[in-house]
């Protein structure tokens, strides 16, 4: 034991979570027990228990997205008691410790729900749409080799500072799931305006907002009515100040832009 | 086979520039003839995936993550080297190969390492054309940090999340060439196996985890980068899919795998808090710039501490011991990961560990914080702090934190000539996968600076020699080695779903990773090697018999791909304990018991050991054949390592 919390006694929980056998089959709610958690778990391990006392009962396990458990794969996402990632601030699935529940509690756990993210299966969603968005446009075109020497043009250090908050997404979508309209506009606008606050992203930052802009609808996901929810619920704490500056960026492409379609 | 490293005759400085003019070209017009498959999209993939579609190659990348961005390389933290000598405290490129080839305990080649150190400040200037944000200084300058084993400082990193920063940067370069067409990207594929055909390699076996459908894939050649295998140990710092199976896969096809028993236990871990436990956590060794390691001096005050008696940070200065500052007075903190790790567990073996296991040393700030501010030290390791506090729930700005050493890399994997390219003509290897740059113990930063170099600036260069030799003519999978592996690949899911057995596939993974910590881990044996041999053994036969996996193959399956990998790991298991048997000497991460010096170092034997283990297989339960690369030492002296 850590002894973090040498009074943190095991917990009985009831769970109640999404099963959906694929993307074409319906889905509902199943409710399941588990016992004696301990507190100092974290809430992936806590399905870890519960996947290993199905797969002795010779019952499917609840598949879910994880990697890392480190908060930085972007893998983890899962919709907890109605809020992405669950009840504690700026944290990922994997990093939530069973010390924020309580015993006897009934928790549900639901997949990310956006048409944009079709379910794979319970838990695991298809974010491939990012990708496409990325592919889109989120990239400075260099190839390797025959790039300048790294100091040969000086970033001022707030802006470094400023690009490298923008740019530690972790691309996970917990944004899109708390957004009532299913918007990407806080994942999309980190990528743009980290690579609009850097000199190297500056050549192709018009081109870049207005296609990375136009995957985004095409992929089906919904407008920004700037609620804020996504950056409430950004477990890395993207601020919404993105989304100002993605605004600012396409409507300077819109005015100057080339692009008649 | 007699093992060539095709490493350049000539001097150090010019072997690669040599090498890169003696090697065939592809003609530009002819490059979009050939097919090149990567494997793996970290790091070491993407960037060769990238590199190579730039140069009008055809590349299929495959990964079995739902993105290519969730590679195990975005968890690396502190930072990636390089030799750019920004700060004027006497780096080069020969320091940083003297370094690494040291740090390494003097069982790498030379001419990989040095030829990595020199395409080091490629990389650095690469990164920052696409984006990348590395940490800067005020005048708006690169800012650097010093790692262990270095006394320069050489390091580049963004905050806590360097790996993360990097990735992204090639993840954008492999998503522009998935947008241009050159890169057609397959996620959620699995290696099940590597085709060969006429004794090279011409494709590879793949199973869609969300359909479960069984594919083949051709092409001229085949690149594997797909990281290292220490999660045999069960509990380790690397994701939780991480595994072994495509290089096993490979290895099992004539790849000889080398230095199987190189592992790394990196000093600065999250100790292990209750059974239940799924992965262990590094906090960067970035840290140990700033933080001081110490244990109580005496067994009573660790007791005392132990018991909650008295708090850490109430230990008064003459109670305790700071270990590595003592012993190590010129490297103090920043010994190696190796020598840290031993330290500490030889702390805990003395009774002066702390935590309620007692497996566990101090890593303090105090010190730095009074010196500089709370805020100064949020701004440098911020991220990292608030995940300490997230898993322990302890605040490490006051209360010093408390680490352990864990599994964290594994310098040994597919055996690769200066080409990158396996005993198998057409694979190659890039990044962790391969043995080629770290020795016995890999340095700080060093990882980073490894799969870069071999995907953006080694790979595209050294597979043109093999794809020129090669006709340009459409490769299919037609040839019936395609569909045998096919069959082979679908039998073997059959077999794991038909044996109904009552142990899963976690079980035998936590007892395999037992039977690795105790025996191959940290310190090891012969006799508990022999044990351990045995015990593998007698797991792996109980897996075939006793697994249980539900459910079908044509689905996803989660439980079906963790036992594919768990058999894997049982067969990778046992080489390990064989290759540590054999190798009658401690080097770096390597500690045999036997032999170290009166200080308790490890103690080299040069004169019987200074060779690559390269290990060949022979079927299916026999003793693998040891193939030996003789390392010719012409430019260091192998001398003892000290770091007092």
């Amino acid at each position: 034991m850590a002894g973090s919390n040498p009074n943190a006694k095991p917990m009985n929980l009831t769970l109640r979570v999404w099963r959906q056998p694929n993307h074409q089959a319906s889905g509902q709610i199943v409710e399941y027990k588990v016992n004696e958690i301990s507190p100092d778990m974290s809430f992936l391990e806590m399905l870890d228990v519960l996947n290993e006392d199905l797969l002795h009962k010779g019952q499917d396990p609840v598949a879910f997205d994880h990697d890392c458990r480190e908060g930085i794969c972007g893998s983890c996402a899962l919709f907890i008691n109605g809020r992405s990632h669950g009840p504690e601030k700026g944290t990922t699935t994997c990093q939530l410790h069973m010390r924020k529940f309580s015993d006897g509690e009934t928790i549900t756990i639901e997949p990310w729900r956006a048409n944009a993210f079709p379910v794979n299966k319970d838990l695991s969603v298809d974010r491939s749409a990012f990708d496409r968005i990325i592919q889109a446009g989120g990239y400075v075109s260099v190839n390797t080799g025959g790039t300048p020497d790294g100091n040969e043009i000086p970033i001022p250090k707030d802006i470094s500072d400023r690009a490298f908050e923008a740019a530690t997404c972790i691309g996970c979508g917990a944004c899109v799931a708390a957004c009532k309209n299913a918007s990407a506009m806080l994942f999309v606008s980190a990528k743009v305006s980290q690579l609009a606050l850097l000199p190297q992203g500056q050549v192709e930052a018009q081109t870049r907002v207005e296609n990375m802009v136009a995957r985004m609808d095409i992929e089906g996901f919904g407008a920004c009515s700037n609620i804020g929810s996504c950056a409430a619920e950004c477990p890395v704490g993207i601020s919404l100040e993105n989304i100002a500056i993605l605004n600012r960026e396409f409507l300077t492409a819109k005015v100057v832009s080339n692009n008649m379609a | 086979m007699a093992l060539n490293s095709k490493a350049p005759e000539g001097p150090l400085a010019e072997k690669w520039d040599k090498h890169k003019f003696n090697v065939k070209l592809v003609n530009p017009a002819n490059k979009r003839k050939y097919d090149v498959i990567v494997v793996g999209t970290g790091l070491a993939g993407a960037s060769a995936a990238a590199s190579l579609a730039e140069l009008g190659y055809n590349v299929k990348a495959f990964t079995y993550h739902d993105s290519p961005r969730r590679a195990h390389s975005i968890a690396a933290q502190g930072g990636v080297n390089a030799a750019k000598n920004y700060q004027n405290d006497g780096d080069s490129v020969f320091r940083l190969f003297y370094d690494t080839i040291k740090g390494g305990d003097y069982r790498s080649r030379e001419a990989n390492v040095y030829r990595l150190a020199q395409v080091s400040v490629n990389i650095i200037d690469q990164c920052v054309a696409q984006g990348v944000p590395f940490a800067r200084e005020y005048g708006g300058l690169l800012a650097n940090r010093s790692f262990g084993g270095a006394q320069v400082s050489r390091t580049f990193y963004a905050r806590g999340q360097t790996g993360q920063q990097l990735l992204l940067g090639a993840y954008s370069a492999l998503s522009r060439q998935i947008a241009y067409g050159k890169v057609k990207m397959y996620t959620r594929s699995e290696l099940l196996d590597v085709v060969v055909v006429d004794g090279q390699a011409r494709g590879i076996v793949t199973r869609n985890l969300i359909t479960g459908e069984t594919q083949t894939h051709a092409a001229h050649a085949v690149v594997l980068a797909t990281g290292g295998y220490g999660n045999v140990f069960y509990l380790s710092t690397n994701a939780m899919y991480c595994n072994a199976t495509a290089a096993w896969r490979a290895h099992k096809k004539g790849a000889y795998f080398a230095n199987p028993c190189f592992t790394q236990i990196h000093p600065t871990c999250i100790p292990v808090s209750g059974d239940y436990q799924s992965k262990l956590t590094l906090m960067s060794e970035s840290l140990r710039n700033d933080g001081r390691v110490w244990v109580p001096k005496t067994k009573e005050m660790a007791e005392r501490v132990r018991n909650n008696e008295v708090k850490p940070q109430d230990v008064q200065e003459d109670d305790r011991d700071y270990f590595l500052e003592r012993k190590y007075p010129a490297f103090g903190n920043l010994v190696p990961r190796d020598v840290a790790s031993r330290n500490a567990k030889q702390m805990c073996d003395e009774g002066r560990g702390v935590g309620s296991t007692g497996l566990a040393v101090y890593l303090d700030f105090s010190e730095i914080i009074k010196r500089t501010s709370a805020e100064a030290v949020s701004q440098k390791y911020g991220n990292l702090f608030a995940m300490y506090e997230k898993i322990t729930d302890e605040n490490p700005y006051e209360r010093p934190m408390r680490i352990y050493p864990a599994v964290h890399y594994t310098m040994g994997g597919l055996w690769v000539d200066y080409n990158l390219q396996t005993t198998i003509p057409g694979l190659y290897a890039t990044g962790e996968c391969n043995f080629s740059d770290h020795g016995a113990n890999r340095l700080g930063a060093s990882a980073l600076m490894q799969g870069l170099a071999d995907g953006y600036f080694v790979i595209p260069s050294t597979i043109g020699d093999y794809l020129a030799a090669t006709p340009p003519k459409p490769v299919t999978t037609d040839h019936p080695a395609f569909a045998e592996a096919k069959a082979g690949v679908q039998a073997r899911v059959e077999q794991l779903l038909s044996i109904k057995g009552n142990r899963t596939p976690d079980e035998f993974h936590k007892k395999l990773g037992h039977l690795m910590w105790e025996y191959c881990g940290m310190a090891r044996n012969a006799e508990g090697l022999k044990f351990a041999k045995a015990e593998i053994a007698k797991l792996r036969k109980e897996f075939w018999q006793d697994v249980k996996v539900v459910g079908s193959g044509e689905e996803m399956n989660q439980a079906l791909e963790k036992a594919g990998r768990v058999a894997d790991f049982l067969e990778l298991g046992e080489l390990m304990v064989d290759d540590a048997l054999d190798r009658n000497e401690s080097c770096g991460g390597h500690f045999r018991e036997e032999y170290a010096t009166e200080e308790g170092e490890a103690k080299r034997d040069d004169d019987h050991y200074a060779y690559v283990a390269a290990w060949e297989y022979t079927g299916d339960n026999q003793p693998e054949r040891l193939n030996k690369e003789e390392l010719v030492f012409e430019n260091v002296k192998l001398t003892q390592r000290s770091y007092k």
